[in-house]
This record gives C-alpha cells, structure tokens and sequence, in this order.
C-alpha cells in the first residue's frame, strides 16, 4: 500500500542525489562557474601576477571563446558522426566492399599524422581563419569514427545476424535493429576520440586564425603574459574534461 | 632465426592470394577509376604549379601543360591514363603490381615534373621567383601514394616487405633531390634556407620525444604493474591517466610554465639542468605525462594476456616472482609491448610539434613560423617533415613487431 508512495516520494531525491554523485555534473559546474567568474577576476590575477600590467585577456570575451570554440568542435563533429558512419555502414556492405580495405589502409594510415600537421596543412589550402579549422577538425575527426564504425559492425556476432535473417528482416531493418544497436558501443567510443581529439586540435587552430579558447594560451606566449595562459588553459581544461566525463555518462547509459 | 622464420612464413600468403580473384567474380577496381578520375579533373581544372614574383605574395595557378615541355606533360598524362587502364585488369595479383609499378613512377615523374616547371620559371623570371606545388600535383601525387600503398597493402601484407617499398620510394624521391634537380622548387629553397636550423630542431624534436619516452616507459610499465597486481587501484589509475591525455597539450604545456618559472625561481642552481618556464623540461614533462596512458595500458593488456598456467609453471620450477617477469611474462608480452610503444611514439611525436609554441624547439618551429609569416612552403617543410617522421617511426616499429611475431613461431 505505502509502497507505491514511498516509489512517488524517492525518485526525484534519489535522483537528485545521483546527478549529484556524478563527476560529469561537477566538472560542467566548474565550467560554467570558471566562465561566469573569469570576467570579474582581474583583482586576483593582479594580485597573483603583480608586474603584469594587464594581467585579464580582454580581446574576446571568454563567453565568445567558448561559444566559438565549442562551435567549430560541435560543427565538425556533427559531419564527422553523420559522415563517418555512413563510410563504416558503406564498405561493410556488399556494394562497399571493394572500398573496405583502401578505406582500411587510409584511416590506419591517416591516425599516425600529427594533428597539428593536418591542421597546418589546411592553411596553404584554403587560406586562415574558422574554415581551415573546421575541415581539418573534420579530416582528422573521420579517422577514429570510420575505424571505430567499421571495428563495431564487423564484431557483431554471426547469431543475432542469422536470427534476424530469419525472422525476415530486410538489410536495412537488420542493420537499423541489430547491427547499429550492438555496434553502438563501440562506435561511441570511436566518437568521443575523435571529439576530445578535436577539441585539443581547436586550442591550436587559434594559431591559423580560429577564435577559440586557445587565443588567451597562444597571445599569453607569445606576449610573456602568463596569466592569459592560465586563463585559457583553466577553460579549455575544464571543457575537454567536462566532455569527456559526459562520453562517461553516455557509455555507461548504453550498457 | 628471424630470417629462417620469414622464409618459412613468407610463401604461404602469396600461394593464398592468386586463389581469391580465381573464386570471387574477377572485377575491376572501381577505388582506383574513382582516384584516376580525381586526378584526370584536377590536372584539367586546377594549377599544377604555382608562381609568384617572390616568397610573400600569393602566386597564380599554372596547369600541367603550361607549365612544362609538351614532352614532359605527355609522359605525366600517359602515367595517369596507364593507371586508370590497369583498374580494369581483371588478375588480382598482376593488376597490384602493375599499378604499384605504374602509381610509383607517377610519384616519382609528378615530383620531378614540377621541379622542371620551377627550373623554367627560374630560368625565365630569375632566382627571386618561386615555384609552389599546385592543388593538381598534391592530388596526382596523394592519389598515386594512395594506390601505391593499396596495392602494396595486398601484395605484400608483410610490415617488412612493406618497409622494403616505402624505403625504396622514398630513396628515389631523395635520390631526385639529391641530385638537385628539386633546386628550384620553393619547397627546396625553404629547406636550403634553413639546412643547419633544419637539422637542429630535427634533433631537438628526437631528444624530446626521446627523453619523454626515457620517462614514460619505466613509470608507465611500473603504473601497468601495479594495476595488475592490485585490482582495486586499476579503475581510479586508469581513469586519472586517461583524464591527463583529455586535456589539450597545449594546455599542459601552459600549465607547467607557472610551475617551473617558480621552481626554477627558488631554485636557480636547477636552471643548469635546463628546468625553467619555458623551454625543453616543461615540454618533456607534458610528453611524459601524455605516454603514461599508453604505455602502462599496453604493459597491463601486454601482461594480462599471459596465460595464468604459464605462471603457475614457472612458479612450480622454482623462479622468483622478478624470474617470472624477466623470463616468462614479458618476452610472451613482447608483440603488445611493442604495439603500446609503437602507439606511444607516434602520438608523442605528433604532440612535440606543439611543444614549439612553447619555445622547446622541434619541427614545429617552422610550422608556426611559416604561419605567422604566411610563408606556404615553410608551413609544408615542417608539416611534411612531421608527418613523415611518424611514419618512419610507425613503420619500423610495425616491422619490429612483426619481426618478433615471426621469431616466436620455430
């Protein structure tokens, strides 16, 4: 009779409780906490870097930084995920099967290239600015996903597959009910490298022009403002790790 | 041994490989018509060289036959049509040959094409003018590496046989430079520029990755160990080191400058060791810290991966808990070990070109320096040379996997 009651009562505490346990709700709050209190913290970088005469990066305002930061990482990865998938789909397919083992060689090939190389390599290209960035945050950003796509779908095991040929399932419907489903896992790990890949990748491209949280590094350098490194580092730290531990959360949710 | 083993290894895959074109349906290479078709649009719409009056200013697209004599343009055509022809060879293993042949002397004659168009330019308009690589060639030469390395892939799946190749391509490319006909290329100029910096900071990127590893391998392999031996540690060790490589290098490499300006600054005898603000030790540290994920999961996979009753015997014939890892554990460990190193070279090796903005040196000083001067053919020199040095490591470090792989079998 008061079970019903206590199960009404308990989960909005219990989950509560349990948002509050999770390290991927702290690190974002301590994000969100760093960017809101950033803007107002010029008297403790004055005290901390007294012989600096501006010790607050004030070129953008770090708001924007993140904003456009986690723009060119969120743009490319919503083509890498769509795009990369799809390729992985593709070559394990009778009609792509011919692409698999080039694709194969490409992106086994392509993960030992140095991600700033690509990124630098973007520049004589297509010239500075955001647009370098993102097609080399999306170029590089393949690699993992394709791979990882690929790895999946090919460790599905032969029982299931059989099973849903036997029900009567199409292709497709086989590949949407049991393939994707038991890949999954192992394509979401594919996709939170090449996402935190990518947002370390971004901390760089301000040096191509890219606005990001990594100006305040990359001016704090080579300007000997030590205090604007530790600005955007403390931001960019915070982001990537924030992301990371929400990749945590999403793993364990698919399990 | 090694040698007696490859023997005995080596025939088996090419006795496999002429069997499977036999029993699927012979068919053409569609990868490869897809690639040649790139090349044949490229060469046709976009410039093969560029040229500009001098290094700065931005230079205009020449295509393929405007650039050279008729004579040399026909032969780069001819290449490219020959290797769009063999696609539709319908044997397997002569097809890969020839388009290995072929795609390597594309390679080979795309490069020494361009070098001819610089050598007419610099001829034409003086020394002041520069010859760039144009989006033509970078496609001709990518799509011929591409099919090379495709064709090679199949027909000599053997990391090994694959160095062989590699080694012998990229003598003929040095072989043409050496030989000076690249002279006129700007490419050639930035690194003639810069020959002694070249080799300077070449050997600076080697020592920081060197002197990363030097510290990453004993406490990685040391972290490995210890999440082996106790179990309730492996989950919070792993989850710190993975966090450690989340956050991004250059970030870290900010990170430590404070640190160590201050150490260095309370400390001004360790300024002798090299350890300040900025420069190499803050650049090692970082390294180290982003090799301990590799390393310590590749000793713990490595060593987790022998079979408990290989220990229990060892025990039983009487060797120490330190015999049994020296003897028993780590040489059956061997091929994971050396796959964990082989991930960790090449990773800190890409992330050493960033230790540059941190004024550690490296090949990424011409990186950046080529973009804060808009100088394309620096940015190229320091990209490329990048690059190819992971690839030279991952190559050889693949080969000495497969060596060991081999050893092991007699």
């Amino acid at each position: 009779m008061s079970a019903p009651d206590i199960a009404s009562d308990r989960p909005p505490a219990g989950a509560l409780a349990r948002l509050a346990a999770r390290p991927a709700v702290w690190a974002s709050l301590a994000f969100v906490a760093a960017l809101a209190l950033l803007p107002y913290s010029a008297p403790l970088f004055h005290a901390l870097f007294p012989e600096l005469p501006r010790p607050l990066y004030t070129r953008a305002s770090f708001l924007d930084l993140a904003l456009s930061h986690a723009g060119l990482v969120g743009l490319a990865s919503l083509v890498v995920v769509s795009l990369g998938i799809a390729i992985g789909i593709f070559v394990t397919r009778p009609a792509g099967r011919d692409f698999a083992g080039p694709v194969d060689t490409l992106t086994a090939v392509g993960q030992t290239f140095p991600p700033t190389a690509v990124l630098a390599l973007a520049v004589p290209a297509i010239g500075y600015g955001g647009a370098p960035t993102v097609i080399a945050l999306i170029v590089y950003g393949l690699l993992p996903v394709v791979s990882a796509t690929i790895a999946g779908l090919g460790a599905v095991p032969a029982a299931p597959v059989q099973a849903a040929d036997g029900i009567g399932l199409s292709p497709a419907g086989r590949l949407v009910k049991v393939e994707l489903p038991l890949a999954a896992p192992v394509i979401l790990s594919g996709i939170r490298t090449s996402v935190i890949l990518n947002i370390g990748t971004a901390t760089i491209g301000s040096t191509v022009g890219a606005l990001t949280l990594g100006s305040p590094i990359i001016e704090g350098l080579s300007g000997s403002n030590p205090a604007y490194v530790l600005q955007g580092a403390l931001l960019v730290g915070l982001f990537a790790v924030a992301t990371d531990l929400w990749f945590d959360e999403l793993e364990r949710a698919l399990h | 041994m090694s040698l007696a083993g490859e023997a005995v290894v080596a025939p088996a895959p090419e006795a496999a490989a002429p069997a499977r074109p036999r029993a699927g349906v012979p068919r053409a290479n569609p990868l490869l018509v897809l690639i040649v078709t790139g090349m044949v649009v490229a060469l046709g719409s976009l410039g093969f060289v560029s040229v500009a009056p001098n290094r700065i200013v931005s230079g205009k697209p020449l295509a393929l036959w405007a650039a050279v004599e008729p004579g040399v343009a026909a032969l780069v055509a001819a290449l490219v049509v020959a290797l769009g022809a063999s696609a539709l060879i319908r044997s397997g293993v002569w097809r890969d040959r020839l388009i290995a042949v072929l795609a390597g002397a594309l390679l080979v004659a795309s490069l020494a094409a361009a070098a001819h168009a610089a050598g007419l330019v610099a001829a034409a308009s003086g020394p002041v003018a520069r010859t760039s690589l144009g989006a033509a060639f970078w496609i001709v030469a990518a799509g011929a590496a591409f099919a090379l390395a495709d064709a090679v892939g199949r027909l000599a799946p053997h990391p090994l046989a694959q160095s062989a190749i590699a080694a012998a391509v990229v003598g003929a490319l040095l072989a043409l430079a050496a030989s000076g006909a690249l002279a006129d290329l700007s490419l050639a100029r930035e690194f003639a520029n810069r020959r002694a910096a070249y080799g300077a900071e070449m050997l600076r990127h080697l020592a920081l990755v060197g002197g990363a590893l030097a510290a990453a391998l004993p406490i990685g392999t040391g972290l490995g160990l210890l999440a082996l031996r106790r179990p309730a540690w492996r989950k919070p060790l792993f989850a710190v080191l993975n966090l450690i490589q989340t956050i991004p290098s250059i970030a870290i490499f900010g990170l430590l400058i404070g640190p160590l300006s201050a150490l260095s600054g309370a400390f001004p005898g360790l300024r002798a060791f090299g350890v300040g603000g900025i420069g190499a030790a803050p650049a090692v540290i970082a390294l180290t810290l982003y090799g301990l994920l590799p390393v310590a999961r590749g000793a713990f996979t490595g060593l987790a991966s022998v079979p408990p009753a290989v220990i229990d015997a060892a025990r039983g014939m009487g060797l120490d808990e330190r015999q049994i890892l020296r003897r028993v554990s780590i040489p059956l460990a061997l091929p994971i070990l050396v796959a964990a190193l082989r991930v960790v070279v090449v990773q800190l090796t890409g992330l050493a070109v960033v230790a540059a903005l941190i004024g550690a040196g490296g090949l990424g000083v011409f990186i950046f320096q080529g973009l804060g001067q808009t100088a394309t053919d620096l940015i190229l020199l320091g990209a490329l040379s990048a690059i190819a040095l992971a690839l030279v490591f991952d190559l050889v470090l693949r080969s000495l996997g497969a060596l060991l792989a081999t050893g092991e079998r007699p």
